[in-house]
């Protein structure tokens, strides 16, 4: 009853909202939509604590059944809720951040004129994300897949008169989709191999099938590893990494609640908990998993090297998140699910934050995005600026080795351990996560810096009129602040130290040896994430407090390296010339050349023929009825002749 | 049951026709009173025909309220329904109402031809889905033509005259082999009844391999498959809108219906043996029609291409003969039955109001009609075959058995699901999203009463079916299975006797 009413609260605040908006009004549709969003935060919360903390570590997921929906020989899918407690993570992850990014856009949207609208696309995008977190088949959570694509469209389309957020959102969806045809493909693949899509029963059969070979595209190949990389594929497009990730900076078209809920804290970190959730799948594929690790550190240092040189302040953030998502697919990759998850638990927190924080600068700049346009804002938003101090200080994951700090400290930290104790050859993720620490932490600091310090580069009314929000929509950001600074410190024992294994129960399968060496790598190790977070701060400071003409002086000097960053390595121009125009110069050709002149040229050929030995008939009778039954004629003869010609009757 | 003695499928059958005859009789000026009659006629046939679904019994694969009767000496009069047909029976009966309200105003001449056209159209379709007996079959499927080709030449766009010749061209030369091939069955066993010779018809391996040839030469065309699928946008084009739905939703399942009624159970050992063919076909037309779609600037002409790219996916389930792949083909033809109709019905009512078929024409009508952008997003999203729309399941399914058979087609078919979103994606972005700058589109008036009448069931179903396929995949499982199976004894005892010295 609870877990139904978690899920399906969201989904009757979209329809109240959705269909009945314009009738009951926008109050009343956002007070609505926000009151059952917030219910449903209480009961997770609730759920979350006696499942991870009083309950039986061997007790099974709880299965809640609520209707039939796909049934095809022995393929079997119904609609069934599982509560585990990675699924009770997620389900405090997804409720907590949605119900207060439902409470600022109260403030941040009040002079939109389709608030109806946009509440019901934050519920209904919160209901597709619940019923993907609490699959309990591979086809459920699919629909929860795509379900929350189709919200993530919506809500970056939402202003549908700028084409720029037109563009963004068909990007979005097409990008996602190329991942969701490698995820489709593994849930056929897993049908092929284990004439299931239940997930205890995939996960039963899976140390049976290690080692076995299928026949994938003419070749022999691995089931699992085969398996594994399909389905990690559609997770590279949801969680934009790497090769997939083109369309995650775009998508901060959306409003910028939309992009603290969904582009940063909830659906981009579904990857990551496809992964944790099918990891007694993806442990039988180490090939794999080494995929996995080596997407994303690449992911975490390009996207971090991306953020360096951005100047719209989403933007930053939005590569930013990139970079922590990679930082989690290694955690996942080297067998430490439980501390990818934990990352993904605390990054949702400080990063939900730093996003509602840039809403709070953008809302009091008069919806300027361009860091270049701002400075000096410290005095003129206090709280705002104090806000994003707590989400950069935990991003930069403030803390000291051994003794503890702000929530990014305990969960990166860790997975930089993990990668060091995998031991990558030659150690490449370990570095990659260093160095993208580094860059963490100057971008950061950037931000804040050309933000909040120095002169004000704005104009003068803009500077003059800028004002704090307003409570609705600072609320948010204590409780996220809260978040950012006690979520590790808290529950690190639980999720990644001593407690671990009665607080995840079965609900992950965590490669035992990783979770025991990542606490044993040398001294050196703790303090290396330390010290590149020191040194990006110290090089930002160096960059735009103490030198400011530095960062112009240094692009000049390196002009090709900084386009290249400046252009995203150039990725989208270079998918517009390898995807995008063959697609639509072959969608041309086959039309004009295939369609029009090979194919009906030879119909009206035929037609014209027809028509020739027709003529005198069409001119006297005009009726189509004539043509079919003269066609008609003239067919017969020709399969008289047809038939007759082997028979030698005709010669 | 009372229901299973009476006539009912000759009743859901002839009732259409019963009503056409009386609009017949009307004086000429009645056009009013013509709409009427057809409404109500295609109303009351819907409500009948929901009896037989009411008292279909799921759990057997046998035709059930069989109707036999003598006719032209060895050809009987013989119709009843499986779980294979029986729900497109429904489909037709289902759509006809909203056909004859969605023509109410946008047709003003010769509305009583008119009118008499779709229910002449409606008896003779639901007769190709009953039909019990080769020659009656053909007899319907054939006979749809006619009216089909003049509603599209008579009250049909400027190039009807091009659409309908290229319309008739194509499927009357498919249709003639297969007519030749019925005679040919005919000349072999000695019988037309359909039932006995999916039961017991062993045709020779080399016949059946010509004979599947023939009956493939019509019901691809009707499909219809690459590359014989050229008729298709031009006749769409051209159409009102209620004849394009009719062609889209009805017409083209008249294909595949015709594969798994004969093909498969009919010419198992031709069907293994020509299904690469199909797939081939199948890959070829999802692929190349949806890049087509991608350069088109007609609204209808888009539709028909993804049309002919969903049919892909059916040819594709189909020919796997697998219980999903099959299941899934059945689902996806009935789902694009509702799907293609209600987009085509949303580009009925933008066209009414604008007289244009221009994608560029459009722009911006979220501002103005706020309803149609959520109905049209709706269908958008189930041609797209998002999850949770009826549009899924079936290309999920068929997909699904596609990789059981072949890896390399499943692969190359499920790239399909990029290039729809695409497509679709583009199309309601260049109609629907956008500043609303066009000072002709500013007093556009959002849907009327009688439109959302129209199109409202349209997306409750599209919704249920893909929240709750279940009284769709029930009815068909047992059949199926039963389908399946056959072909399976018969590929498997042909490979045995192959075997035996």
């Amino acid at each position: 009853m609870i877990y139904s009413a978690i899920v399906l609260l969201p989904l009757l605040g979209a329809l109240i909202a959705g269909l009945f908006g314009r009738l009951i009004g926008d109050r009343p549709s956002e007070v609505i939509t926000t009151a059952f969003m917030l219910i449903a935060a209480g009961l997770s919360w609730f759920v979350f604590i006696e499942t991870g903390f009083a309950h039986d570590a061997t007790k099974a997921a709880i299965k809640v059944p609520l209707m039939r929906w796909i049934t095809s020989g022995d393929l079997e899918a119904a609609w069934v809720l599982r509560i585990d407690t990675l699924t009770a993570v997620m389900l405090v992850v997804v409720t907590t951040v949605s119900s207060l990014v439902h409470l600022y856009s109260i403030g941040y949207m009040h002079e939109d004129d389709s608030r109806p609208r946009f509440f019901s696309y934050l519920s209904l995008f919160t209901f597709a994300m619940l019923m993907l977190v609490t699959s309990d088949n591979l086809l459920q959570m699919f629909f929860g897949w795509e379900g929350v694509g189709l919200a993530s469209y919506l809500l970056i389309g939402f202003w549908y008169h700028k084409p720029s957020a037109n563009a963004a959102a068909i990007k979005a969806f097409v990008v996602n989709r190329v991942g969701d045809f490698g995820f489709a493909l593994g849930i056929f693949g897993v049908f092929f191999a284990f004439q299931t899509v239940s997930l205890d029963e995939i996960f039963r059969q899976a140390p049976d099938m290690a080692g076995k070979t299928m026949n994938f595209l003419g070749y022999d190949v691995d089931i699992m590893t085969t398996l594994a990389l399909l389905l990690f594929m559609g997770a590279m497009g949801k969680s934009a990494q790497f090769l997939l990730h083109t369309w995650l900076p775009d998508a901060m078209e959306g409003p910028t609640p939309v992009s603290a809920l969904i582009h940063a804290a909830t659906m981009v970190t579904a990857g990551v908990f496809m992964v944790a959730r099918l990891s007694p799948l993806f442990e039988q594929a180490p090939m794999a998993l080494e995929f996995v690790v080596l997407i994303g550190a690449v992911t975490a240092f390009f996207a971090a090297t991306v953020g360096l040189v951005q100047n719209d302040i989403k933007r930053v953030i939005a590569y930013s998140t990139c970079s922590q998502l990679g930082y989690m697919f290694v955690a996942c990759g080297v067998g430490a699910y439980t501390v990818g998850i934990f990352h993904l638990f605390t990054h949702a927190f400080f990063k939900a934050l730093l996003f509602l924080g840039a809403g709070s600068v953008i809302h009091a700049m008069h919806h300027e995005q361009d860091m270049r346009k701002m400075g000096g804002l410290r005095g003129k938003i206090p709280i705002t600026w104090a806000m994003m101090l707590i989400g950069t200080l935990a991003l930069t994951g403030v803390g000291i080795p051994h003794v503890g700090g702000f929530a990014g400290f305990h969960s990166k930290d860790a997975i930089v351990e993990a990668a060091y104790a995998a031991h990558t050859p030659g150690n490449y993720a370990f570095w990659l996560l260093i160095v993208a620490a580094l860059m963490t932490s100057f971008y950061s600091w950037r931000l804040m810096f050309m933000t909040f310090y120095g002169t004000s580069r704005a104009d003068h009314e803009t500077y003059e009129h800028a004002h704090e929000s307003p409570p609705v929509m600072l609320i948010p950001l204590y409780v996220l602040a809260a978040g950012a600074v006690l979520a590790g410190i808290v529950f690190a024992p639980s999720f990644i130290g001593h407690h671990l294994a009665e607080f995840w129960g079965t609900s992950v399968t965590p490669d035992k040896d990783i979770m025991h060496h990542m606490h044993e790598v040398p001294e050196w190790v703790f303090w290396a994430p330390f010290t590149a977070m020191v040194a990006g701060f110290g090089l930002a400071y160096l960059f735009y407090i103490a030198q400011p003409e530095l960062p112009g002086k240094t692009a000049r000097t390196f002009r090709p390296l900084y386009l290249f960053l400046l252009n995203k390595w150039y990725i989208d121009e270079l998918y517009d010339f390898v995807f995008v125009r063959p697609a639509n110069a072959l969608g041309r050709l086959f039309w004009k050349g295939g369609d029009g002149a090979i194919i009906d040229g030879t119909i009206d050929g035929t037609a014209a023929s027809v028509g020739w030995a027709t003529g005198k008939i069409v001119r006297l009778q005009t009726g189509y009825v004539y043509h079919y039954a003269f066609a008609m004629l003239i067919g017969v003869a020709l399969i008289v002749t047809w038939f007759a010609w082997p028979a030698g009757i005709v010669k | 049951m009372i229901i299973t003695t009476q006539p009912i499928l000759s009743i859901v059958t002839f009732l259409p026709l019963v009503g056409a005859l009386f609009i017949a009789t009307l004086p000429k000026a009645a056009a009013n009173n013509a709409r009427w009659v057809a409404l109500w006629t295609t109303i009351v046939t819907f409500a009948v025909s929901l009896l037989i679904w009411a008292n279909f019994d799921a759990s057997t694969a046998a035709f059930q309220f069989v109707e036999e009767y003598e006719w032209l000496g060895p050809i009987k009069y013989k119709v009843g329904v499986d779980g294979i047909s029986m729900l497109f029976v429904i489909l037709t009966t289902f759509l006809m109402p909203l056909c004859v309200l969605a023509s109410w105003q946008s047709i003003d001449e010769r509305v009583k031809e008119y009118m008499i056209a779709f229910l002449v159209l409606e008896s003779l379709m639901i007769g190709v889905f009953v039909a019990l007996d080769l020659v009656l079959f053909y007899l319907f499927f054939e006979g749809g033509l006619i009216p089909m080709f003049l509603i599209i030449g008579v009250w049909g766009g400027p190039r009807r005259v091009y659409a309908s010749f290229k319309f008739f061209l194509y499927t009357l030369l498919g249709s003639l082999l297969m007519l030749i091939a019925i005679l040919v069955i005919y000349g072999h066993t000695g019988t037309t009844d359909i039932p006995a010779l999916i039961q017991s018809a062993r045709l020779p391996a080399d016949m059946q391999f010509w004979l599947w040839l023939a009956f493939f030469a019509s019901f691809a065309v009707k499909m219809p498959m690459w590359p014989v699928h050229t008729w298709l946008p031009d006749a769409h084009v051209e159409a009102p809108t209620a004849g394009s739905v009719i062609l889209a939703a009805i017409l083209l399942k008249m294909g595949g219906y015709g594969f798994l009624r004969f093909s498969l159970p009919m010419f198992p050992l031709a069907t293994e043996q020509l299904a690469p063919l199909i797939f081939v076909l199948s890959v070829v037309a999802i692929i190349y029609t949806s890049l087509v779609a991608l350069a088109q600037e007609d609204v209808k002409k888009l539709i028909a291409y993804s049309s002919v790219a969903h049919m892909g996916f059916v040819t594709m389930g189909i020919f796997t003969v697998t219980t999903q792949g099959v299941d899934g083909a059945i689902f996806q033809m009935l789902s694009h039955g509702i799907v293609s109709a209600a987009l085509f019905l949303c580009v009925g009512v933008i066209y009414d109001r604008m007289h244009t078929r221009q994608i560029s024409a459009y722009g911006g009508l979220a501002d103005r009609m706020p309803i149609y952008a959520a109905f049209f997003m709706v269908f958008t999203m189930a041609n797209v075959g998002l999850p949770g729309t009826s549009g899924f399941v079936g290309e999920f399914l068929t997909l699904l058995g596609a990789f059981k058979v072949n890896t390399w087609v499943a692969v190359l078919a499920t790239t399909g699901v990029i290039l729809s979103a695409c497509y679709a994606l583009y199309l309601y972005r260049a109609i629907v999203f956008g500043p609303l700058e066009k000072p002709a589109l500013k007093l556009l008036p959002d849907l009327s009463a009688r439109e959302v009448v129209v199109l409202g069931p349209l997306v409750v179903l599209t919704l249920l079916f893909g929240f709750y396929p279940a009284p769709i995949l029930d009815v068909t499982a047992v059949s199926v299975q039963n389908l399946v199976a056959q072909y399976e004894a018969a590929v498997a005892g042909a490979a045995k006797a192959a075997t035996l010295p």
